[in-house]
């Protein structure tokens, strides 16, 4: 039900989530932040039930935090972050496991570089420059393959993203009037626009 | 649907006169969705031995890391490469160790020995190994790979030949599959080293 986009561009990562919180019939939250950061320069955009949602972002960012801390103010990089979250998700599969499908996004300070990474809830992960979770990539995913190319702008990233919410506002079942956009480059993780703001209690 | 057919691969490997091939395909797929286009099947465990995993692709990654573990512990502890014979068996009881919760691969193993003697080895995914000198097949075009393979292979063919080969093999079984395809990378080993290509296929 939940819908994650990703599109890497020149220089950063855009993710953008739905912020419905619902099970069933029921929306619980409208205004959902299902982005998490997990270092100051890398973000996860995560489809599932809260629960597990919640937990596993939680887990991870922390253990980054950990790792941090640890190791003299040591940042890791997106690549090894993603291959971190996988290998905790395998390891979950077989015991008690995740039912979470990522969007990871990250820039790399020491190589100027952008990535992107989806990791399904089999944790099964491949790189990839744009993806999508949920239904949604049974309506957007050939709208990116179409649009994206290398050496896209920052605008252009976000355009694309906002074609995609359009498709799923005109023929997606479920309505998803809100969207939260966040922007991952040498800056940082920070929120480009938001359809209900998440700090609203 | 079964399990092992959710993410889609095919996997050839041929031998040849003093040399080895192996080829996969790099569609990674959830179900009739394809989500990547480049997802690597086939993996260097050492210069001469090469693995090629077929099956659900969180395993494919899980067995890449272990076997690349194995073998590197393996070898600080004997001082010595791992032949193709042995890494086999490693892996065949890495399987069976799991035998009621098994890892949903069926691997190939293809390498070249102490001797430069070419060595295959195919699995079940509970580890019940097949030993062939021709070819072996692996992933969800498995009868579509036996009959290019039949039909095509030769003995002792020289290393031009297998790569003209098995990527005709490989290509023709993965554009009647709807699972596996959308790129393919072949590997040919020989005592000189190991060539790399990708194929250019349909991307359908």
């Amino acid at each position: 039900m939940d819908t994650v986009f990703g599109v890497e561009y020149d220089g950063g990562v855009i993710l953008a989530a739905d912020q419905a919180n619902a099970r069933s019939i029921l929306i619980y939250q409208s205004n959902l932040d299902k982005i998490t950061h997990l270092s100051s320069h890398s973000a996860m955009g995560v489809s599932g039930p809260n629960a597990d949602l919640v937990n596993f972002t939680e887990y991870i960012a922390k253990n980054l935090a950990l790792y941090e801390l640890s190791n003299d103010g040591l940042k890791l990089s997106t690549h090894a972050q993603a291959h971190f979250a996988r290998g905790e998700l395998a390891t979950a599969l077989r015991k008690g496991p995740y039912q979470v499908n990522v969007l990871l996004g990250g820039y790399d300070i020491s190589s100027s570089k952008a990535s992107l990474y989806t990791i399904d809830y089999l944790a099964a992960m491949t790189k990839v420059h744009y993806g999508c979770q949920g239904y949604a990539s049974n309506f957007c995913l050939s709208i990116m393959d179409r649009d994206w190319k290398e050496g896209l702008t920052k605008d252009q990233a976000i355009a694309i993203v906002e074609k995609c919410i359009k498709e799923l506002q005109v023929r997606f079942l479920i309505s998803q009037p809100n969207f939260i956009i966040k922007c991952i480059d040498k800056e940082g993780v920070n929120v480009i626009k938001y359809g209900a703001d998440p700090a609203d209690n | 649907m079964s399990i092992l057919e959710y993410n889609g691969a095919a996997i050839i490997a041929m031998t040849g006169k003093e040399c080895v091939a192996i080829a996969s395909d790099t569609r990674l797929g959830a179900q009739a969705q394809t989500v990547s286009c480049d997802f690597r099947k086939v993996f260097k465990i050492d210069d001469k031995l090469f693995v090629g995993l077929a099956g659900l692709a969180t395993d494919v990654t899980t067995l890449e890391n272990t076997l690349k573990f194995r073998r590197s512990l393996y070898e600080l502890r004997e001082e010595r490469s791992m032949t193709p014979k042995v890494f086999s068996n490693v892996l065949s009881n890495l399987l069976y160790e799991k035998r009621f919760g098994p890892y949903f691969i069926e691997p190939i193993v293809a390498g070249l020995d102490d001797t430069n003697k070419p060595f295959l080895s195919g699995m079940d995914l509970i580890g019940a190994p097949v030993y062939t000198d021709d070819f072996v097949v692996s992933g969800t075009a498995t009868a579509n790979m036996y009959g290019m393979c039949e039909t095509l292979y030769q003995k002792d063919m020289e290393p031009e030949e297998l790569f003209e080969t098995i990527s005709q093999a490989l290509l023709a079984s993965v554009d009647r599959d709807a699972l596996s395809g959308w790129g393919a990378e072949v590997h040919i080993i020989t005592k000189e080293g190991v060539t790399s290509r990708q194929l250019k296929g349909r991307m359908d």
